[in-house]
């Protein structure tokens, strides 16, 4: 009958201003629904950011204990050899092409005490290992205080400390010159290590070198347990001939393990507890997504007048349900940016508190905000559709 | 009746008859149910550019029902309706929208301001479904509520103006695009009586300036001042009185 008529139009920056007026004019409201959303997200990029922050933490330890580090212990077990390594296996050892240090432990079965007042048998827990002079190194330890077994003390009766045996025998200074009862002897304790993250066990000793083991204790010597450091591109080989280098006679009594694999296995164990988190992250957004989608589909039902009003001024179905949508939409971006704020918040809060490095990673701020967004169609999809389906004869003859 | 002759009629509008507005023709509309509820039956309505029309019958007479038939917002049952030269039957639901946001304004007894905005950016949504750009609406809206003695409340909120003033800004937000016609649901409504003389004499000022407005009222009072009255019962025009005034309200 006439020339077509232009169609209806709505500029993307009026499309963003309709959207807004629900927040604007409902600001508690879309506070309290943002927050589902904001919380679901800050509990993903937290644990995220924490679980990436303290593997790089471990990383950064591994690198500095070195993965290069193998152990050598007589296997245990019923039948199955002494508890004890041939006598001449560190010598052994030292010969294989890659290996680049060797220090081997042994076990002198002696005992330790604060005074020779100390009943026998209240041992702590703590026992006495000799060792060679640079098990130290080869363990890449520290020393808390003082200084480690060196060669001029060899055969003094001097004694080096693991941090909880320190603690345990009430010894806070390691150069502070005081003396234990170990054996049958006074010991001087000239050192105090700190923790040793690959070889726990240490922490819980006092260590004699060999010659001391020999004078004072009349201790053989035959290592119990050795700590080798090999080439780390050799690592695989080196591990395989380790046991019939040290007992060719009968390989399977030897042990050989590589303590970096521990902490690589606490790792692990951290990264389940890390799924179990997300998955209670996730289900935070799930309710945060209800939440939005009641508010919303409250709203629509709210604002029928106004929904009736655009009708008449002009807005097709299509721009009703792009209004609320955009609401939803909105509604979750905020929620999803104040969730990675206040995750990654968080996460730097925590991380410095531990001395850590802080590590966002990446895909959990993209991943974050990229669930916010699906939440928000997905909660919004609905009650957007519901208004672009309300009459608008019915929806002006509200109030 | 008031010489409208100089009103700017809109470019698109070329009907056959270069002045009508609106035509129905024998137009029903019957809600389904048991029994069948017939809201309008057989109406035929002429109205011309330059036209102030009161519509006026008691609730329930269907002229609420005829107002959203004649407003697009509602499909007749039977019968043709053409608006601003456009056969109503012959467009699809957007199309329907299009003509709304450029062809008709509404004016409601509830007012229908959007809260949280200033009076002047709800005079400018008169016009948000045109794509034109805020800048320009507001641009009109300015001129718009200067029209209904409002330009010293652009930058108010406009639901907390005084019923009259938001009436107002409702009539300035239906004039903004110059539509060809205007469709007042009881504007009084909602007022009290010196607010609600107020707006009727601000109708006639506005038709007097060429603006085609259809008021649709219960209140025998208000129709009587208009220069044609029809009315409605029981869904059928009872009466179409045509009053040759002077054409020149206060």
């Amino acid at each position: 009958m006439k020339a077509s008529l232009e169609p209806s139009r709505l500029a993307p920056a009026d499309m963003m201003r309709a959207s807004l007026i629900g927040l604007r004019t409902r600001r508690l409201r879309s506070i309290l629904s943002g927050l589902g959303i904001v919380i679901g997200i800050a509990a993903m990029v937290g644990v995220l950011g924490l679980s990436e922050s303290s593997k790089s933490e471990l990383l950064a330890q591994l690198d500095q204990l070195g993965t290069n580090m193998l152990r050598i212990e007589a296997g245990s077990g019923i039948g199955i050899g002494t508890g004890e390594l041939p006598e001449d296996s560190t010598v052994m050892v030292s010969r294989v092409g890659p290996v680049e240090q060797v220090a081997s432990i042994s076990e002198t079965g002696a005992s330790v005490y604060r005074t020779d007042l100390v009943p026998e048998g209240q041992t702590g827990g703590i026992t006495v290992k000799a060792v060679d002079a640079n098990l130290l190194a080869t363990l890449q330890g520290r020393m808390e205080s003082g200084i480690f077994l060196d060669e001029a003390a060899t055969d003094l009766p001097v004694v080096v400390l693991g941090a909880v045996a320190a603690e345990r025998l009430g010894v806070t200074d390691g150069a502070g010159g005081t003396v234990v009862w170990l054996g049958d002897d006074w010991f001087s304790v000239v050192g105090v290590m700190d923790t040793l993250d690959l070889s726990p066990d240490l922490d819980r000793a006092a260590l004699v070198s060999y010659s001391t083991a020999d004078e004072f204790l009349d201790h053989g010597g035959v290592p119990s347990t050795i700590y080798v450091r090999s080439d780390p591109d050799n690592i695989d080989v080196v591990r395989s001939v380790l046991p019939a280098t040290v007992n060719p006679e009968s390989p399977d009594e030897v042990e050989v393990t590589r303590p970096s694999d521990a902490l690589e296995a606490k790792e692990a164990a951290d990264q389940a507890f890390t799924n179990l988190l997300l998955g209670l992250g996730a289900v935070a957004l799930l309710v945060g997504g209800v939440g939005i989608a009641n508010v919303m589909v409250i709203s629509v039902l709210e604002r029928r007048g106004e929904i009736g009003l655009r009708r008449a001024l002009g807005a097709t179905k299509g721009h009703i349900s792009i209004q609320f949508l955009g609401e939803s939409l909105i509604l979750a971006t905020l929620g999803g940016l104040g969730g990675v704020a206040l995750g990654g918040a968080v996460t730097a809060v925590y991380a410095w508190s531990q001395g850590w490095d802080v590590l966002i990673p990446t895909v959990a701020i993209v991943g974050g905000m990229a669930a916010a967004l699906i939440i928000g169609v997905i909660a919004g999809l609905y009650p957007a559709m519901r208004a672009a389906r309300v009459s608008p004869t019915e929806a002006l003859r509200t109030l | 009746m008031s010489p409208a002759a100089s009103l700017s009629a809109p470019a698109t509008a070329a009907p056959a008859d270069e002045r009508t507005v609106l035509a129905l023709s024998n137009v029903t509309k019957t809600y389904p149910g048991t029994p069948p509820v017939h809201a309008i039956r057989g109406v035929d309505l002429d109205i011309r550019s330059g036209e102030l029309v009161a519509i006026v019958g008691p609730s329930g007479s269907g002229k609420s029902t005829l107002l959203h038939v004649i407003g697009t917002l509602d499909r007749a049952t039977s019968g043709t309706v053409s608006v601003a030269g456009y056969d109503v039957d012959d467009l699809n639901d957007k199309q329907l929208s299009s003509l709304r946001s450029r062809h008709i304004g509404f004016v409601f007894q509830q007012f229908f301001l959007l809260a949280g905005e200033t009076a002047l950016d709800n005079v400018a949504d008169g016009l948000l479904y045109t794509g034109m750009p805020l800048s320009r609406r507001r641009v009109l809206a300015e001129h718009a509520l200067d029209q209904v003695g409002l330009a010293h409340r652009t930058s108010h909120e406009a639901t907390k103006l005084s019923g009259g003033e938001r009436q107002r800004v409702a009539i300035a937000r239906a004039l903004i695009g110059s539509p060809d016609i205007i469709l007042a649901d009881e504007p009084t409504g909602n007022l009290d009586s010196k607010s609600g003389e107020d707006v009727v004499r601000l109708i006639e000022s506005l038709n007097a300036d060429g603006t085609t407005i259809v008021v649709i009222t219960h209140d025998h009072q208000i129709a009587s001042r208009f220069p044609r009255r029809v009315s409605l019962l029981d869904g059928e025009i009872v009466e179409d009185i045509r009053i040759a005034v002077s054409g020149d309200p206060r």
